[in-house]
């Protein structure tokens, strides 16, 4: 098996589909000539050719409208944002128009498109450059919302989300681009809807997503240290949300902290600890707590930046509290 | 008075202006043989008076509350629909706004499909789910009623890109009011078309209001056929009122689309006979009754017999018995829709994702 990149994860995801289906087509800002924003479609221009490797004018609502028509009249656009952030001059065309078209043509036209990019924050990029779409996106009815945290479930929810055949919001961690890991040399799926259990323990149950995940499994190392062992619960997928993986690690440890990236307000953690409630209540030991960003905007200062983001010691802090440890 | 003058005359499309473009094709002499073709305009007759009678009974049957929520109808429009139907091959593709009834039956919908989508019944043509607004029917490559004003013309573009990346000669209709013109979508969409070189035809039905904002309350350039500048398009402005005219800009304009995979944008200057909804009054706010009796005279319907009776190919009986055949046709679909079941309460959760097969 591999060691690759995240980014070369989706690259070889996106070549791999693009071979497949002579209907799958990339289109976006810099993606092509200028071999993507951040290199995600290196190569894909010269494989493919200009007519299925497409730069746009910067026209997110444009284009985003383009991947719509092309849908409806049988194509598989894969539209990159060259990060969620753009995406808002585009939500109606996300909102509107790709996730109603089958209703309210009464199931004739289906929508098999993907709208992907980078999501959350980097550093120091400041208020517009650093914001988490997910709880956004998961709110509508009509769309699969996507957030991997590995270069292994980066390729496999890909190529599904490509041969899905609903349109799809894919959010890629823009800091996960050059982090590593196992990639295997031949094809394979991941399903979506399905929750991944990265870690198993007994005590706390963590769940997370993209970026999260890796914030989640170092604070479970931490808590090991100590004893205190962990489920990180991987959840891959927003919407469909895998409920039963997330009552399952709950029912067994009785406790609860949901890290993620956006705000808390009407967050995804808030979906989550909803279900936790409905469902495992009588296992309960401790109320469900939530790390997430600070309710502001990204400052660009550093020292201000780094208190507004969900860490490490933040979500130990939760576990601790969860635990009754402090 | 002086406003209803003002109005038309701003209306009034000069010959001077037509074909900008390309001032040659301005003579391609289909008019003439268009003219001459007695079951054409026959047809086109028929198609216009179609929607007319369908959509006076739709009013009545929105004041008895068969049909609910936003209706917007179409009367004095029709020769814009059918004009550019009368040239689309089948295989062609249509996109429209939420004033689409018309469009629909133009098209080649059935009246008792329309109708018992606007009825919210399980035969209409969206199966009661999309309503007035939401007309689809993708064996007529009939993309939809769209709602959010502009939303559609991205994703006419979209269209025209797939017709290019799978190498047809397929081309889109799109149909959008003159109020879409200032939505950033509509620039956004024109200039990828241009840049492309995508088989678009951008059809702005000018019926001079946005809801209730005329459109020198709106626009900065009043002959919207001239933004088509910005994006190296062919433009021309057309007399909606007059089928013909529709029919032969269309033809330049699919011409261009299908042998140059060239967009063009016409501007279609037309009037809306009703309120911009069921909810508005005819007159007597923002526009006046002067004014609208001065565009009343410029029925579509009128003027287009009128010339065929001039020429012979029609008479006051054949028109009666054509009238009267249309009005049993509408009343058949209002009984087919009273008639069609209310869709089961289970198709609530249905139709918001599809089983992927792929």
């Amino acid at each position: 098996m591999a060691i690759i990149t995240y980014r070369d994860a989706l690259n070889q995801a996106l070549r791999e589909e693009m071979h497949r289906d002579s209907r799958v087509f990339l289109m976006g800002e810099e993606v092509a000539v200028y071999q993507g924003a951040y290199k995600v479609s290196k190569g894909l221009l010269q494989e493919f050719g200009e007519m299925r490797v497409v730069d746009t004018p910067i026209t997110e609502l444009g284009f985003a409208g383009v991947g719509v028509g092309a849908a409806m009249a049988g194509l598989r656009p894969i539209i990159e944002f060259m990060t969620w952030n753009f995406s808002l001059l585009a939500i109606d065309q996300v909102v509107n128009a790709a996730a109603k078209m089958l209703y309210m043509s009464g199931g004739q036209f289906a929508m098999p498109m993907v709208f992907r990019g980078p999501n959350g924050s980097a550093l120091q990029l400041s208020a517009q450059h650093s914001q988490a779409w997910e709880s956004w996106l998961a709110h509508i009815p009509g769309l699969k919302v996507i957030c991997p945290s590995t270069p292994y479930d980066a390729k496999g929810l890909l190529k599904s989300a490509i041969r899905d055949d609903n349109p799809v919001c894919f959010l890629e961690g823009e800091m996960l681009y050059n982090t590593k890991g196992e990639v295997p040399d031949g094809e394979y799926l991941i399903p979506i809807g399905k929750a991944d259990l990265k870690r198993e323990g007994d005590h706390c149950t963590l769940i997370a997503h993209g970026k999260m995940v890796l914030v989640a499994l170092q604070a479970a190392d931490e808590m090991a240290k100590q004893g205190v062992m962990c489920d990180v619960v991987d959840l891959r997928t927003i919407r469909p949300m895998d409920v039963d993986a997330i009552t399952a690690s709950v029912k067994k440890t009785n406790r609860a902290v949901v890290v993620e990236e956006g705000w808390e307000v009407c967050g995804v953690g808030a979906q989550v600890v909803d279900y936790v409630q409905r469902h495992c209540f009588d296992y309960l030991d401790a109320p469900v707590l939530r790390v997430h960003q600070a309710d502001a905007p990204m400052p660009y200062a550093k020292a201000l930046e780094k208190s507004a983001k969900p860490d490490v010691p933040k979500t130990i802090a939760a576990i601790k509290q969860v635990l009754y440890l402090d | 008075m002086s406003t209803a003058k003002t109005a038309k005359k701003k209306n009034a499309p000069a010959a001077a202006e037509q074909s900008v473009a390309n001032p040659a094709q301005a003579s391609s002499g289909t008019a003439v043989s268009a003219a001459d073709d007695k079951t054409l305009n026959r047809d086109m007759l028929y198609s216009m008076l179609l929607q007319r009678r369908f959509e006076e009974r739709c009013a009545e049957m929105y004041a008895i509350g068969k049909i609910g929520g936003f209706c917007h109808l179409y009367i004095g429009q029709e020769a814009i629909s059918t004009g550019v139907n009368s040239v689309l091959r089948h295989d062609d593709y249509i996109i429209t706004t939420y004033r689409d009834h018309g469009q629909a039956l133009a098209r080649g919908m059935t009246c008792n499909a329309v109708m018992a989508e606007l009825f919210g019944r399980q035969d209409g043509c969206a199966k009661g789910k999309g309503g007035s607004m939401h007309m689809f029917d993708k064996s007529l490559g009939f993309l939809g009623g769209h709602g959010i004003v502009g939303g559609h013309i991205p994703i006419a573009a979209g269209v025209g890109f797939a017709i290019k990346y799978r190498g047809g000669d397929q081309v889109i209709a799109c149909f959008m009011g003159e109020a879409a013109v200032n939505n950033g979508a509509f620039h956004e969409a024109l200039n990828m078309a241009g840049l492309w070189k995508l088989p678009c035809i951008f059809i702005i039905e000018n019926n001079r209001y946005g809801m209730g904002t005329a459109i020198e309350r709106a626009s900065a350039v009043n002959d919207i056929y001239k933004r088509g500048a910005s994006y190296d398009m062919p433009r021309e402005m057309v007399d909606g009122q007059d089928v013909l005219a529709v029919r032969d800009a269309t033809e330049r304009a699919i011409e261009r689309a299908r042998k140059e995979s060239t967009s063009t944008l016409l501007e279609i200057r037309t009037y809306r006979f009703m309120g911009h909804s069921m909810s508005d009054a005819v007159s007597g706010t923002y526009r006046t009754k002067e004014e609208l009796e001065t565009y009343l005279k410029r029925d579509p319907i009128v003027l287009h017999r009128q010339r065929m009776e001039d020429a012979g190919q029609i008479n006051a009986d054949e028109v009666a018995a054509m009238d009267e055949e249309i009005k049993r046709i509408v009343q058949e679909s209002i009984d087919f829709a009273d008639a069609s079941p209310e869709l089961p309460l289970e198709a609530l959760m249905e139709d918001i994702l599809v089983e992927t097969t792929s």
